[in-house]
């Protein structure tokens, strides 16, 4: 029955994003512009969910691992220029390696330590960019030498899929034995220990899954920007709004943070003529969303409740 | 599986800071047997059965399971060990089923398993008609009865199929009828062959269903033996019973006071599905000395918590004639009704003086003073240790601190919950002085909640026991040293 559901929603899901994939046909070059940057930030707040909703684990510093895997990838590219797709890997997989140097230690002390940690992983990171700024280009930011294409709808389509895909195997994962294991570990490690759950291993490969798919996706937007900045993707700011995107979205349910990211760039572009204000206007109606609908916007409209 | 399966603990000891919650523990657990370990309230069984399975982790001691040292080792490792546990209090997934709760105990400790067992279904449906949750597999957890959650945390355990079995309380807050069921389901996983640890408060409830029984208290193993040797042992009697108890009760009727200062009409409570009060009905007189003699769980704290406003409950509570039922918290400890909470809550990081100024936060300084004064003669102790942090302070002082700080309110009703819990008994002699004095220098009320009668009997003008959420008798302490301790252990 489970497995039935589990197949029904990423049907479903198939759906929309055909139907997205077609959006290139309507809507202007700025439009997909926007979505695309929107989907790579839903690929980052579903990371982040796979983290939170199911392992029970804050983690306030997803931009430690998107910066890294940014960062490595752009670096890598400025100083050798080999192929993209070396890039991409190399960013990937140094925010696994970052993610389980900071874990280690970091799932060992409980209660908001975790949280504190990584925060203060971001921080770290952030002194590091503006320090060796002769390699990472500082305070002015990271030009790279090379993009993906430079055709909107080319960089659309790759994000789109990049996101689907991610969002596939992360939320089967959420639905799998092993989603089941984290929710038992996030919501009672005690209990799950005494069930024969080695709590710590469980924990640890969902940071370093989230940290895969969060510097894949840090590092593909660098190609698709041309550029890398604090500002943009390592700034405590911005991980922020991811955290806003994946509670706005729906906690525990890995889709629904696509869902926030794109409300999210939606609405502060449609409120773009109130200028400064137009930032204090989203997160007030993302605060009210989270205060009178604590299971997020997939939460409303399936009409779910959560018990306890 | 294999056969002489066991559990075997030795020298086991934990200290949590500067207090020792279990000293040097011995017990031994055969395979196809069930061991109850009892003891009063704090007396540190719990510790024991969480040290077992590696959720605290011992100072000294062996733990072995089929012969195999676990001491000191992760609960995962343990539990593949073959040991298992049943929480008291259930924890399910709220999100998921109860079939699929169940399932998650059938998996492997494995990151590569995507696809669970296709036999899993079947053994977890297996599990859930043995324990009898059939009729409730597809539903969550929040839509279950009490009883039905409780089962759920058996079926978790015995999924794993443990050689050895730890139950912790399995019987608190069931009725009479579930409780048989249980008693049923216990013994037959006793005889398939499962070594099991069932820890309980009292002898009598466990009685029937146990082959040994080995008695706590404070830390230390004070008795071992069946049943009825257990109940029979003088130290076990004096722990729960106290050796000779003295009494020095006024009669009812010394109390003048027409309307009772206090008086508790038919009030329930119930916690979601629990009940954990069921028509209780109680009186205290203006300057009387009442006490509520009870064991863990059965519903002194719950009473307590509905009289000083903390809980909604049905019935009625009435102060001097009139009716608590819509003030706040705040308002009835503000007008003379004032609790001294069983974990005590003291602010562990503010001097002694400070937590009892904190106290006298509403009185003049002048009076605050003068207060402060009279506490000292009444805990002399407190004076001495004045600029002390709170949390420095041994259990006993603690209390103390807990009490002085109540007192500072100026209470006209003051209420003890559980004074004695974890103390030493030199330290419940002090304490025992100082309610004394307080009764014979003060015109105080006092509704004081204990399990251990020793201390509850002797100042007491009236006694109330509660048993399961009701009230079985009522009466002098004299009487109740004659006759009703004999039921209560």
């Amino acid at each position: 029955m489970r497995s039935f559901a589990t197949a029904r929603v990423l049907l479903f899901a198939l759906g929309v994003i055909v139907v997205a994939s077609f959006l290139p046909l309507w809507v202007t070059g700025y439009i997909l512009g926007l979505l695309t940057i929107a989907y790579y930030f839903g690929v980052f707040a579903m990371a982040w969910d796979l983290l939170f909703g199911f392992a029970g684990e804050v983690n306030f510093g997803p931009t430690f691992l998107i910066g890294t895997g940014a960062y490595t990838a752009g670096i890598l590219d400025n100083l050798y220029q080999p192929p993209i797709w070396v890039c991409l890997v190399a960013g990937a997989l140094a925010a696994v390696t970052g993610g389980v140097v900071l874990a280690l230690p970091a799932l060992r002390v409980r209660g908001p330590y975790f949280g504190l940690t990584t925060l203060v992983a971001v921080l770290i990171l952030q002194n590091f960019i503006v320090v060796a700024a002769s390699l990472t280009g500082g305070e002015i930011g990271l030009t790279v030498p090379d993009v993906i294409s430079i055709s909107d709808t080319t960089n659309y389509e790759i994000a789109l899929w990049f996101m689907a895909v991610s969002g596939a195997i992360l939320f089967s994962l959420s639905r799998s034995p092993v989603g089941l294991i984290l929710q038992a570990s996030g919501q009672d490690a005690v209990q799950a220990g005494a069930l024969g759950f080695n709590v710590t291993k469980h924990k640890l490969a969902a940071f370093i899954i989230s940290a895969f798919f969060s510097g894949l996706a840090g590092a593909l937007l660098v190609f698709y920007l041309g550029t890398a900045s604090v500002g943009t993707l390592v700034d405590i700011t911005v991980g922020v709004q991811i955290i806003i995107a994946a509670v706005l979205g729906g906690r525990r349910t890995i889709l629904g943070a696509v869902l926030g990211s794109v409300f999210l760039i939606a609405m502060s572009e449609a409120l773009r003529p109130l200028g400064d204000l137009s930032n204090f206007v989203v997160f007030a109606m993302a605060l009210i969303v989270v205060l009178l609908f604590p299971n997020g916007l997939l939460g409303m409209l399936t009409g779910t409740k959560e018990p306890g | 599986m294999a056969a002489g399966a066991h559990l075997e603990v030795n020298g086991l000891t934990k200290r949590f800071g500067g207090l020792v919650a279990v000293k040097e523990m011995a017990l031994g657990v055969r395979a196809g047997e069930i061991l109850g370990l009892i003891g009063p309230n704090g007396s540190g069984k719990s510790t024991v059965m969480k040290l077992i399975m590696g959720i605290e982790r011992p100072d000294a001691g062996s733990v072995r399971i089929n012969g195999v040292e676990v001491a000191g080792w992760p609960s995962h490792k343990i539990a593949r060990m073959g040991a298992g546990i049943v929480f008291q209090h259930s924890r399910p997934l709220h999100r998921q089923t109860v079939l699929e709760n169940i399932k998650l105990a059938l998996l492997p400790d494995k990151l590569t398993r995507l696809f669970a067992d296709p036999q899993t279904d079947a053994r977890a449906r297996a599990i859930a008609a043995r324990v009898g949750l059939s009729a409730v597999l597809d539903r969550r957890p929040a839509t279950l009865a009490f009883a039905d959650l409780r089962k759920i945390e058996i079926a978790k355990a015995i999924a794993r199929d443990p050689q050895v079995l730890l139950l912790d309380e399995p019987f608190a807050g069931l009725t009479a009828k579930e409780t048989a069921a249980f008693s049923e389901l216990i013994s037959e996983l006793r005889d398939d062959g499962r070594a099991v640890l069932l820890v309980d408060h009292n002898v009598k409830s466990v009685a029937r269903l146990v082959d040994r029984v080995l008695a706590m208290y404070v830390g230390e193993r004070i008795a071992e033996g069946t049943a009825d040797e257990v109940m029979r042992n003088e130290t076990v009697r004096r722990v729960y019973l106290g050796g000779s108890l003295e009494t020095a009760a006024r009669p009812e009727s010394s109390f003048r006071d027409s309307t009772p200062f206090l008086e508790v009409d038919n009030v329930s409570v119930h916690y979601g599905k629990a009940q954990a009060l069921e028509n209780v009905s109680i009186h205290v007189h203006a300057g009387e000395f009442v006490s509520v003699v009870g064991l863990n769980g059965a519903g002194k704290t719950t009473l307590f918590n509905a009289i000083s406003g903390f809980l909604p409950y049905s019935g009625d509570i009435r102060r001097e004639g009139a009716a608590l039922r819509g003030q706040s918290a705040a308002a009835i400890a503000r007008r003379g009704i004032v609790q001294c909470p069983e974990g005590r809550e003291l602010f562990t990081d503010m001097t002694v003086r400070e937590n009892l100024d904190l106290g006298g936060q509403h009185l003049s300084p002048v009076e605050s003073a003068g207060q402060i004064g009279w506490l000292f003669d009444l805990f002399p102790i407190l004076r001495e240790r004045q600029k002390q942090a709170a949390g420095t302070l041994s259990g006993g002082e603690q209390q103390m601190l807990t009490i002085a700080r109540a007192l500072m309110m100026k209470p006209k009703l003051l209420i003890l919950d559980e004074p004695t819990l974890g103390l030493a008994p030199v330290i419940l002699e002090q304490l025992s002085k100082a309610l004394e004095r307080l009764r014979q220098t003060t015109a105080i009320t006092v509704l004081l909640g204990e399990q251990n009668v020793t201390f509850a009997l002797p100042h007491a003008d009236r006694v109330y026991v509660l048993e399961h959420a009701r009230i079985v008798w009522e009466g002098e302490p004299a009487s109740f040293a004659a006759g009703a301790g004999t039921g209560y252990l």
